[in-house]
């Protein structure tokens, strides 16, 4: 096989991997949207912000530590221990899901019958206000999050892709399990909407509000609900960009990237979010490898939201979206 | 005179039980709109209570503060011998009080069968890891909760339409998916607004016969909504009337129809 076709399915795959991530974002938003019609801006921040307690829990740190030093005159820097990884993420996941508590229960219940703008705006001041908070609680600096999942060149995929084809590929370990997990996740998330009592009743208020009361559904309880599972959804997430690029501030703007991806995916679509997520990541890198060069480069930059405003003109419900028809 | 069928139904005149429900001078405002005003009247168990009134009287808000959509400024409401705490819809649901809409309600996205099991999602309490794992407790209750749907699924002769997704259906047997939702919870009280409404006359028939045997063979209260007057006599037990939120008749409907009160409000009378 010519140098220039194994390069590009080398691309390709990493493009996939990347597009994983991507996918396991826009799963938090399409999950919220669907739940409740919010477009939930914040759920970058989300991701971001989980990450960030994760590190503050695993390495000690006291939570508005500098605050306290400058209020109180105190020299504290942390609490002396260091929490083991899975201890940490259970309890990054019971603050998630104060988070999204409070969210409802502050923000949300005042804005029922809003018009969905207001609701948009909200979710964006919301947004910054995480964002605010995340760096008062636990620091601006950018951390190492180390979770203990495999990192580095995989031997096994280079040593018998080299073999093959007499060039090895280069593929992440990180990549591979945040594949897994993000499958895993995508499957467990399945079982629970088609097969349990919840889901089901997620899916009856992400259809009709009105339907699901009358049958005897909190929406309260299903909001709370679906927040916590985007929180627990934006910790993976954030538990894959922390390990790959580390916890840093920049890893809320991946909330951008995955607005294109539900514009190819559809917004009310778990399967679009993940399908779109690697259409993009794979899109995004092969046009860098086979176009970049031509155009001096950069093109991941804009590349999606490119790929994006195409659908919007020639399939604006996306791929998986429901069309919508209006009865006239 | 009114457009009502002669023969007043065979089911008149029986005797029901005791009170289900009972209306205490609710009164219900938007801003400085009154849209029921002081209105009392009750439900008796295993009864077809039949609400009617030219179209604005109030009927629709009527149900909607019996089914905890809208909360009365003024009044009480007792459901089975006890007055009820100012609640929730979905509150009201679990206190089996089950209801269908004037404008459908259903889960388009899914098939019959997933919106009639919805209406048991109160009577599933088997842990969420059994319920995903398909183990013990949860399995037994799907069971149930199974054959207590196909039970109502064929009483209203639906079972060909079972894994169609609803937002297929024809018009007609949508409201009759609906009517299956809500009977799914086992209700101590079914509201229904306007469950022939748009419906051809031979539809018409088919939902009556349906509201006739869920109240013959489940033994449900029924309280409904209807315009149709030759239905309503027909279906009802008794009768309550209503006009600009005001109750102007109430009682079999025999008594209803002769009411000059009620004669007027549907005709109109001269104010000269």
């Amino acid at each position: 096989m010519p140098d220039q076709v194994l390069f590009a399915i080398e691309v390709m795959l990493n493009g996939l991997m990347a597009g994983v991530l991507y996918a396991l974002v826009a799963l938090g938003f399409v999950l919220i949207f669907k739940a409740s019609g919010i477009f939930n801006y914040a759920q970058g921040v989300m991701a971001l912000f989980a990450a960030l307690t994760l590190v503050g829990i695993m390495e000690g740190q006291v939570p508005f530590e500098h605050l306290i030093n400058v209020v109180f005159g105190t020299e504290i820097h942390g609490f002396g221990w260091t929490v083991p990884a899975l201890l940490a993420i259970i309890l990054t996941m019971v603050v998630m899901v104060i988070f999204a508590w409070l969210v409802n229960k502050l923000v949300l219940r005042h804005l029922v019958n809003q018009e969905p703008i207001i609701l948009f705006m909200a979710t964006i001041g919301l947004a910054y206000f995480l964002e605010g908070l995340g760096d008062m609680m636990w620091g601006s600096d950018i951390k190492a999050l180390d979770v203990g999942l495999p990192q580095g060149l995989n031997t096994w995929i280079d040593e018998t892709t080299f073999n093959l084809f007499g060039y090895g590929f280069y593929i992440d370990n990180l990549d591979i399990s945040a594949a897994i997990i993000a499958a895993l996740l995508v499957a467990g998330l399945v079982v629970f909407s088609q097969y349990t009592k919840q889901g089901r009743a997620l899916r009856a208020v992400a259809d009709d509000h009105q339907a699901a009361l009358s049958v005897g559904i909190s929406l309260n309880y299903i909001w709370v609900l679906t927040w916590s599972i985007a929180g627990f959804v934006a910790l993976v997430a954030g538990i894959m960009w922390g390990a790959k690029s580390g916890v840093q501030f920049s890893l809320s703007l991946i909330a951008l990237k995955a607005l294109p991806v539900l514009m190819l995916g559809g917004f009310t679509s778990i399967p679009g979010a993940i399908v779109g997520g690697l259409i993009i990541g794979v899109g995004e890198k092969l046009f860098e490898f086979l176009v970049g060069p031509l155009v001096g480069g950069a093109t991941e930059n804009w590349f999606a939201y490119v790929l994006a405003l195409i659908f919007l003109v020639f399939r604006p419900q996306g791929l998986f979206g429901e069309r919508l028809i209006e009865r006239v | 005179m009114l457009d009502v069928a002669t023969d007043p139904g065979a089911d008149q005149g029986r005797i029901t039980g005791e009170t289900l429900l009972d209306l205490r001078n609710i009164t219900l405002r938007f801003g400085g709109v009154e849209a029921i005003k002081n209105i009392s009247f009750d439900i008796r168990e295993g009864e077809i209570r039949a609400i009617i009134g030219p179209n604005g009287a109030g009927k629709s808000s009527m149900l909607n503060v019996i089914s905890g959509f809208y909360v009365p400024q003024e009044g009480e409401v007792w459901f089975n011998g006890s007055r009820r705490p100012p609640m929730k819809p979905y509150e009201v649901a679990r206190q089996g009080i089950a209801r269908t809409f004037q404008n459908i309600a259903l889960f388009q996205g899914m098939t019959v069968l997933d919106n009639v099991m919805t209406g048991r999602l109160n009577a599933m309490n088997a842990g969420t890891m059994s319920q995903a794992l398909w183990f013990g407790k949860a399995r037994r209750e799907e069971v149930e909760n199974r054959e207590k749907v196909e039970r109502v699924i064929d009483i209203l002769e639906i079972q060909h339409i079972r894994k169609v997704p609803v937002g297929r259906l024809p018009y007609g047997l949508k409201k009759r998916v609906e009517l299956a939702r809500a009977l799914a919870a086992e209700p101590h009280l079914l509201l229904l607004d306007e469950p022939m409404a748009g419906m051809n006359v031979e539809e018409k028939e088919d939902m009556s016969r349906f509201i006739l045997d869920v109240n013959d063979e489940l033994g449900t209260t029924i309280a409904l909504i209807e315009h149709d007057m030759g239905v309503v006599m027909d279906l009802s037990d008794r009768v309550v009337v209503m006009d600009y939120g005001r109750k102007i008749g109430d009682g079999s409907p025999d008594e209803v129809r002769n009411n000059q009160e009620v004669i007027d409000a549907y005709l109109g009378v001269s104010h000269d």
